[in-house]
Formats: C-alpha cells, structure tokens, sequence
C-alpha cells in the first residue's frame, strides 16, 4: 500500500495533537533539573501504545488511521530529539551518571515495553513504524 | 496561544519524518535516523539560542518534538533483531548526542 495525501493529512493532524499532548503533560509535571521522569514516562508509553497499536479495532480497520495514531499521534508524543538535549545538558553540567542512567534507563525501559506489549498485538506494517 | 504554535510545529516536522521515512527507510531505517539525528542538532541550537516563549514552542517542542521519535526508534530496533538492532539503536543514540552538541556549540 502507497501512502497518499490523505496519509500524509492524517500524519500532520495526529502529530499535532500527540506534541499538544506532550507539551501538556511537561506543562502539567516539568521535568525539572534532575532525571526527567516527564519525559521518560512520554516514551515509555508511547512506545508502548506504539507497539499494541493494532490492537485498536479502529487502527485495524483503516490504514488512514493507523498513520493518524501512529507515526502521527505517537510520533508526535515521543520524542527523541528531547532526550538527546537533556542528555548533553546533563553532561555538560558533569552529571555523568544521571545522564547515562537517564539515556539507558528510556531505551531499556522503552524495549522491555515494546517486547512485552508486541507479544499480545499484532505486528505493525512497516509504514506504521515510521 | 502557545500551545497551538506546539501543534502547527509538531504537525510540520511528523509529516517531515514521515515523508521521509516513506522515502528512506529500507534495510536500514536512514530516514527516521536523519529525523532524529536533524531534530537533536536543531534543538540543541534552540539551547544554545536560549530560545524560550513561542519561538521555543514553535521549533522545539512542536517541530523538533514531531520530527523526532522515540516511539518508532523502539518498535525498528526490536524488529531488526539483537544484533542489527543494538547496533541502530547505540548509533542513533550516539549521533542524536553529538547533533546536540554541536548544535548548541554552534548557537551559542
């Protein structure tokens, strides 16, 4: 399946409301100058919701919506380029260990959500991991 | 106010990845690897800016925020096995990292 402008609208309106949503739970609970829990608790479960997004009946049913929640929503929620900042800020202030706990702490956390919550849902086609 | 600057920019920069992932990603995932890397270099410019307000709401949280992703970072790496995908996973990390940096070296 080829993803058309309907695809591309459907991305462009879920990736608006998942960072909306992101920018509300960092208004709600900043993530403050220690271990950013905000943000690691965001792609934890985006990774998560990512994972079983197939289990949705909705995201089954069209492709349409499968890219509105997926690389959309989700894509929007999570956030890599956030933990590569707070990662170097960390560093810079020589707090070394709190950095690699904070980088190693979201993958392993991420992946053990993914394995966990993949192993009940379907698997994704390749243009919903986007 | 704000938190629709965070929408507008963070619909931009999914459709970005998107797009390009659409068109990159094959054996290796080099277009949702380009999103992450290019969205880590253009916030750790924001830091260096000292962006804050709007403009920050506008390219850092909303552009670089939905170009970037964390989400799809974990659902390829475990689908590309331990081997290939440990080793996506540590250069993504390694370059979002260094992007950072030398963006925020570059912007201050």
């Amino acid at each position: 399946m080829t993803p058309g402008p309907r695809h591309l609208l459907a991305v462009a309106a879920g990736g608006a409301g998942g960072a909306m949503l992101r920018y509300a739970a960092t208004h709600a609970q900043p993530d403050g100058g220690g271990f950013p829990w905000t943000t690691f608790a965001i792609n934890v479960v985006g990774s998560a919701v990512l994972a079983g997004l197939l289990l949705l009946p909705l995201a089954r049913r069209s492709t349409v919506w499968a890219a509105a929640l997926g690389p959309g929503a989700l894509g929007g929620f999570t956030t890599f380029s956030a933990t590569s900042e707070q990662a170097r800020s960390l560093l810079a202030d020589g707090r070394t260990g709190l950095a690699g706990a904070y980088v190693v702490g979201t993958l392993a956390a991420g992946l053990v959500a993914v394995v966990v919550v993949g192993a009940l849902a379907p698997p994704l086609p390749e243009e919903d991991e986007l | 106010m704000t938190a629709l600057l965070v929408a507008l920019g963070g619909g931009l920069g999914s459709v970005l990845r998107y797009a390009l992932g659409q068109r990159y990603d094959d054996r290796w995932h080099h277009g949702t690897l380009a999103a992450n890397t290019g969205a880590s270099l253009l916030l750790g410019a924001c830091a260096g800016w000292a962006l804050g307000g709007n403009a920050l709401a506008l390219v850092g949280t909303g552009f670089c925020g939905g170009l970037s992703t964390y989400s799809s970072l974990m659902v390829q790496t475990r689908d590309l096995g331990p081997v290939r995908g440990a080793a996506y996973l540590v250069g993504t990390i390694a370059l979002g990292l260094a992007a950072a940096a030398l963006g925020f070296a570059a912007a201050r």
